[in-house]
């Protein structure tokens, strides 16, 4: 399997975008989800406890020139034998109309617990992996991905 | 809807106990029914909501999506083979609709 670049934490850009956006959205019908829309899913999928954040290896744009078609990879370390595996991996947007991209349900007989596709950015936005252990763990990764030409039309 | 078409890309052959790398394509719209045509008439809602694999007759492995994923849902995935086999890959629409690929490996 590639593995892509680890990604380093940064919020500030998505924040600082927020920030603008933020009057024009509250006033309005809200058209994108928000940061706090995220949590609230994480908060829903971890029943509370959240996910600490984990050194997965996420391989993502850190421009996307085009938002219709943004390729994102993960690859998580797990020994995933049946006893120390990766049950689910989520992948979560905090810019597009809904938060929610795709869920992965993985099995021990995948030997390695990868998985890569293509997603739609609405904007410039915080794209997270969440993953779910088979022993009640969570951890989490997360990047910025700036978006020159949006990917949900209208 | 003749032009919905799955495509697979799985090795023919493989030792045992190497991981492979199994590409997925679907050819198709994911209209996430937010778009509009060139005459201003919203494009209803029509994705594929779920793609699962089964080796030999178990599940190894599933997606659920979301409208946020592209059109043409393009999915890669690995797999540690120990036997030969069949992949059985299913995709469904928001509609009911199926569609469905098999792939053959030999394992050595």
């Amino acid at each position: 399997m590639k593995k892509g670049r680890s990604i380093e934490i940064n919020r500030r850009s998505a924040l600082a975008l927020l920030g603008a956006f933020g009057l024009s959205v509250a006033s309005n019908r809200p058209l994108f989800a928000s940061p706090e829309d995220v949590e609230a899913i994480i908060s829903d999928i971890t029943s509370g406890a959240g996910a600490p954040m984990s050194d997965f290896y996420l391989d993502l744009p850190e421009i996307a020139e085009n938002g219709n078609q943004v390729k994102v990879a993960f690859e998580i370390d797990s020994p995933m034998t049946n006893e120390d595996h990766v049950t689910e991996v989520y992948i979560l947007a905090d810019g597009n109309p809904a938060p929610s991209v795709a869920k992965f349900t993985f099995s021990p007989e995948m030997g390695v617990c990868a998985a890569t596709t293509r997603m739609r950015l609405a904007k410039t936005q915080d794209v997270y992996v969440l993953a779910a252990f088979n022993d009640g763990r969570f951890g989490m990764a997360q990047s910025t991905v700036k978006v020159t030409i949006g990917g949900c039309g209208g | 809807m003749s032009s919905i078409k799955p495509r697979g890309k799985v090795p023919k052959e493989a030792s045992a106990g190497e991981v492979i790398e199994i590409k997925t394509l679907l050819r198709h719209p994911m209209h996430s029914g937010r778009v509009k045509d060139a005459e201003g008439n919203n494009i209803p809602k029509n994705i594929i909501e779920s793609f699962s694999v089964n080796f030999n007759g178990s599940r190894i492995f599933s997606v659920n999506l979301e409208p946020s994923i592209s059109s043409n849902p393009y999915i890669v995935f690995p797999f540690k083979v120990s036997v030969s086999g069949t992949f059985d890959f299913l995709w469904v629409e928001d509609t009911g609709q199926e569609y469905k690929m098999t792939k053959k490996i030999t394992v050595s």
